[in-house]
């Protein structure tokens, strides 16, 4: 299991150390300052081993987080767990840096102390550690608040506490979803797919338990098998086929498993419910045409256009193209009919930004590169295109079809929470080559 | 609240002032200096000194303050052992405080100071609390027996904690059943043998209901210890991989993998016919795809993994090539890993798709990536042939970027497609020719060297270019120089008239001018060849190759096997077994699939199922292998794929074997005929399995004892019983069973060929591939009278040790060729090591003494032998018959310690400790000065020790 964490400034110096395991000494700290982050060469894996001692790091922003171990442990554990310990972080104190960390050290060694014991990771839900790790100080708890905080980190639903009451009984849904492209010049799809979250809010009292519908085409032709056959036929058209879905921890698996229905008594606040993964039929919103054409040895001569493909009623924003040039780049002149574009020397890119842009619409940008001549024989590698937007819709047409909330213990019901849903399409890497 | 404060505090004096605050009355006081302390003690100053002021605030009411004393005391209680004890009060007062919280917290951090004199006090407060109502304090607990237990097992034996623990996998709440299994497999993996885990249909039911409930880390712990059992039936497998496919939904990708790891193994055992086998197939890709979309850190070990998976069952993921391309923005170690498997899944099917894509590759930015890319080109042309064509196309396209590792990394696939696809794409050598000045790497030179020597005869300036490289020969690494030496050779041969001078002029140079022997021994055995019958040269020399195989790299099988049973751990990361980077006895027993579907009735015991033949085992030629493939090829480039520092080694390799049989190899024994080609590439796969791993031999370590039972008996050195090396149905009708032993001092070969076969074997004959000890036949092999069908025949080996010396993995393996009027026949086997120990190894007393003491720790190894019940005179007798010799023997607390020497055939001496404690004896081997032989004597040891 984990032997020791610890955590790193950019200069290597240690802010946390904590050794769990006999075989980790001091000098492992030491060993990873040395070997990878003031490595020569830039250190080429994650898990690195060094004198018969592994290193897995994880770095946010500048500060490197190192869990160290001389066994055969689970490594997907020990990086979900680093993952995991950022997320406390961040819920404990917004940003990972090296100030917060010094300005909360005490409050970092009593969260690894409960959330590694010997190496292995125990509760970690910030719901359940926020009710007895806090830097105010222990009020004098009750009996029975003793109990229910041990009943809630040990127990079933470990990611919500009992008692919670709300005025307004509120759902905030949102569906983002990042759609992923990598195009050839020739306008062929090489891949794509969308990766998308489905993240809630909620504010409900008492130990709700929640039931989530979308448009799944197994469950559709399912219930499609039922009906009659037109109404198979129609549904089948909204459907959509999911490659694969994981959920949050409070969703039942084995209900999943067998009905493909998603039920689960939700934490308290914000978290991701489920992600998910589709490849079909996905609405791609932008087309990228690039046209690069070398004039000489000396010039190059680019043309990019792109087309909007979704309905005219939506607005798309936030639009950006970004088109690599060559490190010998002299000058740049740009033309474009639409948005403002610029040369960004220190990017090696000419970044075009767009506002807003209706469906079904055209814009163009040409420009004229300027090359300095060179002796190096490495011919530029020629970088994709990619690009950056937002749309209102969810680019693999998932809908939602319902959310409904029990709660029989209190006197309310479903129609009384007030539930928002809202679509959000993101470019992730959305790339054509040219 | 700015706790960064506590970081800055630099000047001198400032232990004496922290003192002074540790003492304050004020309790605000007190805890900032605690917090001074604890800060110091993070950035590695020693602040040891404060341990009593710092024990001292421990008796408070203020939680936060004293989880930073227990944060303290963790730290430095074991090197203030005395001073540790005065804590011990408050924390069993602290075990009985109303506080569960609290309870909890004193048990956890009792169990991290690692004190013996505290562990005494522990055993009271533990036990209270493994009992405790309270769910969080039990699962705590739990946990700390098996903190206790790394640090005195007998105690957490004695005090009967084991078997609380075991009643814990009942418990109610999930999150406590959860921590017990952690706790219970971490003590199991130290006792081996023990049935501590006692997994059987009643505990696995109750982990699967847990498994349900717990949380995300329960789960991995909960799966990972499911993967250990061995389920009775196919239909028992089935129903708990029903169970387990729901975990492939979670959002953690480690309970995936976990859970993926589980399906792995016990889909062995459902029959491939079952409808229920395709559907889990079906169900394992989607989940595996959607780690790919998890941070890059996890994407990597799932890559790592999902390398295997491809290797051991390729129809999982065959149709989803696409998400394995190559993203801009991917980390170069996402990069490398994604290339690999686009190899492993590419087919006739998708081979345009994934030939654009490495096309795209080769012209990034990474040179180690572009390397890979280029490489990738070549692997493809040989694994898909109807590709070869586009391949090498590609290739020449590259080549023309000028783009000088493209370039090289270019040469050396196209030699392998050569070798692949011969007399086919001739017509781009003079494109490759054209590169010549420009290469620079070894590897890259040996490549094209081999190429002009290969083809001497179509090259017409062969002699030129070749001679244009001996100018700087003695420059050269060994590697070039070796391929220059056999292309010179070639073109002689192929054109004696012209290139006399430069034959001769290569010769000297290899034989008197060079310091490396390797060169010079090639170099005499192709002057002798060549002056003695240049007819034989020839057929030796231009023999027909075999066609090089198309996967070089995959993994052994047994190997593979082993890796599929550690998927998510670091094992899979590194693709080596555990016991090749972790030490101690923790993980060092070797994990194995369970035995599949369909191999008979042998479920109970996987370790003898092995026999049972499996599919047809994929045709793979492990590096070793491709030594024994290249056996008469002399000429024959180091193979794609493999390390570049080895391929010297190999290719010495072909050339000792050669040098070593070379009179009888000349006399038409093996000799050059070209037909032998036919057989040489699938041969080396032909390994039986039960020769793979410890197992076999831990086999034999009660074997010993029960040989030698009555004192009275001659004693006499261990001889296993003979094993079955080499399948009939894998060498066409002949089949060899085997042992070793040593008899008067000599070591022999007991071999029992029999002929399954319709026709008549003649012709014998043996050689052995250079091995750690240098074993080899001290004689032929003696089979006066033909063989014929169904006639089993006995004979027995002499071997030397005067044979030539590599270093072979395990260190116990020998590649042994045998050949009969049929066919040549390759298999490996484990010698015991026990073969090698020589009568004169009794060390004098006072040499053992000295020595004994400077013997570094490192070379120190430790096991258990288990269920021997013998006393010390009797042991240290049977251990005599295996020259085993004891020196010295003193009893110490009722056990008795025998001290004891070895000595190997190559003088490397092992001195080793015995002590036996009512039959539960426990060895500690040393040896001297050669670390490396210390891990192969003990772990192959056993069984002759006992």
């Amino acid at each position: 299991m984990i032997g020791g964490l610890f955590i790193y400034n950019h200069k290597g110096e240690v802010l946390i150390s904590r050794v769990y395991r006999d075989d980790i000494g001091r000098n492992a700290v030491d060993a990873f300052r040395v070997n990878v982050i003031h490595a020569r060469q830039q250190v080429r894996s994650p898990v690195t081993n060094f004198a018969r001692t592994s290193f897995f790091h994880v770095k946010r922003s500048n500060i490197w987080l190192a869990a160290v171990t001389k066994q055969n442990v689970n490594a997907a554990m020990v990086f979900e767990f680093l993952y995991k310990m950022c997320d406390v972080m961040t819920a404990y104190f917004s940003k990972i840096s090296e100030e917060n960390i010094k300005n909360n050290f005490v409050l970092i060694y009593e969260l690894l102390d409960e959330i590694l014991d010997f190496g292995y990771p125990q509760n970690s839900e910030t719901g359940a550690l926020k009710t007895f790790i806090t830097q105010q100080g222990i009020k004098s708890q009750t009996k029975e608040e003793q109990s229910q905080i041990t009943s809630q980190v040990t127990g079933q639903i470990g990611w919500r506490r009992e008692g919670i009451k709300y005025r307004r009984n509120e759902l905030f849904l949102d569906v983002l979803e990042s759609v992923n492209l990598l195009m050839s010049p020739q306008g062929q799809v090489l891949s794509a797919h969308v990766s998308g979250r489905v993240v809630m809010k909620s504010y409900l009292s008492g130990m709700p338990e929640c039931k989530f519908g979308m448009n799944d085409k197994i469950v559709i032709d399912k219930q499609g098998k039922g009906g009659t056959t037109d109404d198979s036929g129609k549904s089948g058209k909204q459907s959509i086929a999911i490659d694969d879905c994981t959920f949050h921890q409070c969703v039942r698996l084995s209900k999943f498993d067998s009905e493909r229905s998603i039920s689960f008594i939700p934490p308290d606040g914000e978290y991701e419910l489920m992600r998910y993964r589709t490849t079909k039929d996905i609405i791609l919103p932008f087309r990228v045409i690039p046209l690069v054409r070398e004039v000489g040895r000396t010039k190059l001569e680019v043309k990019v256009v792109i087309k909007s493909n979704f309905k005219p009623s939506l607005l798309a924003q936030k639009i950006e193209v970004r088109i690599p040039t060559p490190l010998n780049t002299s000058g740049v002149q740009v033309i474009c009919m639409k948005g403002k574009a610029k040369y960004k020397a220190s990017e090696n890119a000419i970044v075009w930004k767009i506002k807003r842009m209706a469906g079904m619409k055209e814009s163009q940008i040409s420009a004229e590169i300027e090359l300095l001549p060179t002796n190096d024989k490495k011919k530029w590698a020629r970088p994709p295109i990619s690009m950056n937007f937002e749309v209102p819709f969810a680019p693999s047409g998932l809908k939602v079809r319902y959310l409904k909330v029990f709660e029989p213990k209190l006197n309310y019901s479903d129609h009384d929470v007030i539930k928002w849903v809202r679509y959000i399409g993101r470019s992730g890497i959305y790339e054509t080559r040219c | 609240m700015t706790d960064s404060k506590y970081f800055t505090t630099t000047k001198k004096g400032e232990i004496f002032e922290l003192k002074a605050e540790l003492n304050s009355d004020k309790k605000e006081k007190k805890k900032e200096a605690v917090k001074k302390v604890i800060a110091s003690m993070t950035v590695g100053k020693d602040v040891s000194a404060l341990f009593p002021d710092v024990v001292n605030c421990m008796q408070t009411d203020n939680l936060e303050l004293k989880k930073l004393v227990y944060l303290y005391l963790m730290n430095y209680a074991k090197s203030q052992p005395d001073m540790a004890i005065m804590a011990v009060n408050t924390f069993v007062k602290d075990c009985e405080d109303l506080n569960p919280l609290i309870r909890a917290l004193a048990v956890r951090t009792m169990g991290c100071i690692r004190v013996d004199k505290i562990t005494e006090y522990l055993c009271e407060p533990l036990r209270k609390c493994l009992k405790d109502e309270d769910p969080y304090v039990r699962k705590t607990a739990a946990v700390c027996v098996a903190k206790l237990h790394d640090i005195n097992a007998q105690l957490v034996e004695d005090q009967g904690f084991l078997d609380t623990l075991k009643d814990l996998i009942s418990d109610s709440n999930p999150m406590v059943v959860a921590n017990a299994v952690a706790a219970l497999s971490e003590i199991a993996e130290s006792h081996p043998n023990s049935n501590l885990l006692d997994l059987n249909p009643q505990t696995i039911n109750k982990l699967l209901t847990a498994l349900n409930e717990c949380t995300e880390w329960g789960q991995i712990f909960i799966l990972d210890c499911l993967a250990s059992y061995l389920p009775r039936d196919d239909r028992e497998s089935q129903s708990i991989c029903e169970r387990v496919t729901p975990r492939l939904s979670h959002a953690n990708s480690a309970v995936v993998l976990s859970a993926v790891k589980v399906l792995m193994k016990f889909m062995e055992m459902l029959p491939k016919d079952l409808d229920y086998y395709g559907t889990l197939l079906k169900k394992l890709a989607p989940p595996l795809v959607t780690l790919l979309s998890a941070e890059p850190e996890l994407q990597y070990v799932a890559l790592r993994n999902i390398n295997l998976i491809v290797q051991k069952r390729p129809e999982i993921l065959k149709h989803e090539m696409k998400v394995f391309f190559v993203k801009y923005n991917d980390p170069i170690y996402v990069k490398l890993e994604k290339l690999d498997i686009m190899i492993r899944l590419a087919s006739q099917a998708n081979i345009a798709q994934v030939l654009a894509e490495l096309k795209e590759y080769a012209t990034e930015v990474d040179v180690d990536f572009v390397r890979k890319a280029v490489r990738a080109i070549g692997r493809c042309a040989i694994k898909v042939e109807q590709s070869a064509e586009r391949c090498v196309s590609t290739l020449l396209d590259l080549i023309q970027t000028k783009v000088n590792y493209v370039v090289q990394e270019a040469i050396v696939v196209i030699k392998d497609i050569f070798r692949k696809y011969p007399n086919k794409y001739e017509s781009v050598i003079a494109t490759l020719c054209e590169n010549l000045d420009s290469l620079d790497e070894p590897e890259a030179r040996a490549a094209m060297i081999w190429i002009v020597g290969e083809y001497a005869e179509r090259i017409d300036n062969a002699d030129e270019l070749l001679e244009s490289f001996l100018e700087g020969f003695h420059d050269e690494s060994t590697q070039v120089q070796l391929q220059l030496l056999t292309a010179i050779v070639k073109l002689f041969l192929k054109k004696p008239t012209e290139t006399q001078e430069l034959v001769q002029q290569v010769l000297s140079l290899a034989t008197q001018d060079s310091d490396n022997p390797d060169l010079r021994d090639r170099g005499y055995i192709y002057w002798r060849l060549l002056s003695t019958d240049p007819v034989a040269a020839k057929e030796v020399v231009l023999a027909e190759k075999p066609l090089i195989s198309e996967e070089t790299d995959l993994i052994e099988p047994t190997l593979l096997e082993e890796l599929i049973c550690h998927i998510g751990t670091l094992a899979s990361v590194y693709h080596k077994p555990p016991s090749a980077f972790v030490e101690g006895s923790r993980g060092v027993q070797h994990k194995r699939l369970p035995p599949r579907a369909g191999s008979g009735e042998s479920t109970e015991s996987p370790d003898v199922g092995q026999s049972g033949p499996s599919e047809a085992p994929p045709a793979v030629i492990p590096s070793q292998g491709d030594l024994l493939g290249d056996l008469l090829n002399l000429d024959l480039a180091p193979p794609t794929a493999t390390v570049p520092s080895v391929q010297p080694s190999m290719q010495m390799g072909a050339m000792d074997l050669l040098g070593g049989g070379l009179d009888s190899l000349l006399g038409g024994d093996i000799g050059g005929s070209p037909s032998m080609g036919a057989g040489l590439g699938a041969a080396p796969a032909a390994m039986p399995a039960s020769l793979g791993g410890a197992p076999a031999v831990g086999g034999g370590l009660g074997d010993l004892f029960d040989l030698g039972g009555g004192v009275g008996m001659p004693t006499g050195s261990y001889v296993a019983p003979k094993t079955v090396w080499l399948l009939a149905m894998k060498a066409k009708g002949l089949e060899i069973s085997g042992t070793f032993a040593r008899r008067g001092g000599i070591i022999q070969m007991d071999l029992s060929l029999t002929n399954k076969a319709m026709s008549v074997m003649t012709d014998f004959a043996i050689q052995f591939n250079r091995n750690s000890f240098g074993l080899a036949p001290a004689g032929p092999l003696q089979v006066l009278t033909p063989l014929s069908p169904n006639q089993t025949i006995d004979v027995s080996l002499p071997l030397s040790t005067s044979g030539p010396v590599m270093k072979m993995e395990p260190l116990n393996n020998l590649q042994v060729a045998v050949k009969n009027n049929i066919d040549v026949f390759y298999f490996s086997c484990q010698y015991p090591l026990s073969l090698l120990f020589v009568e004169d190894g009794k060390m004098d007393r006072q040499v053992f003494l000295a020595t004994w003491k400077d013997i570094p720790n490192d070379n120190e190894a430790q096991f258990q032998i288990k269920d021997i019940h013998l006393n010390s005179d009797v042991a240290s007798n049977k251990l005599q018959g295996s020259n085993i010799f004891t020196i010295a023997k003193r009893t110490v607390e009722g056990q008795d310690m025998l001290y004891q020497s070895v000595k190997l055939t190559n003088g490397i001496w092992v001195l080793a400790e015995m002590r036996i404690q009512t039959g539960n004896p426990n060895y500690t081997w040393m040896c001297w000065r050669r670390p490396h032989v210390r891990e192969c004597v003990s772990q192959n040891d056993s069984p002759v020790i006992s």
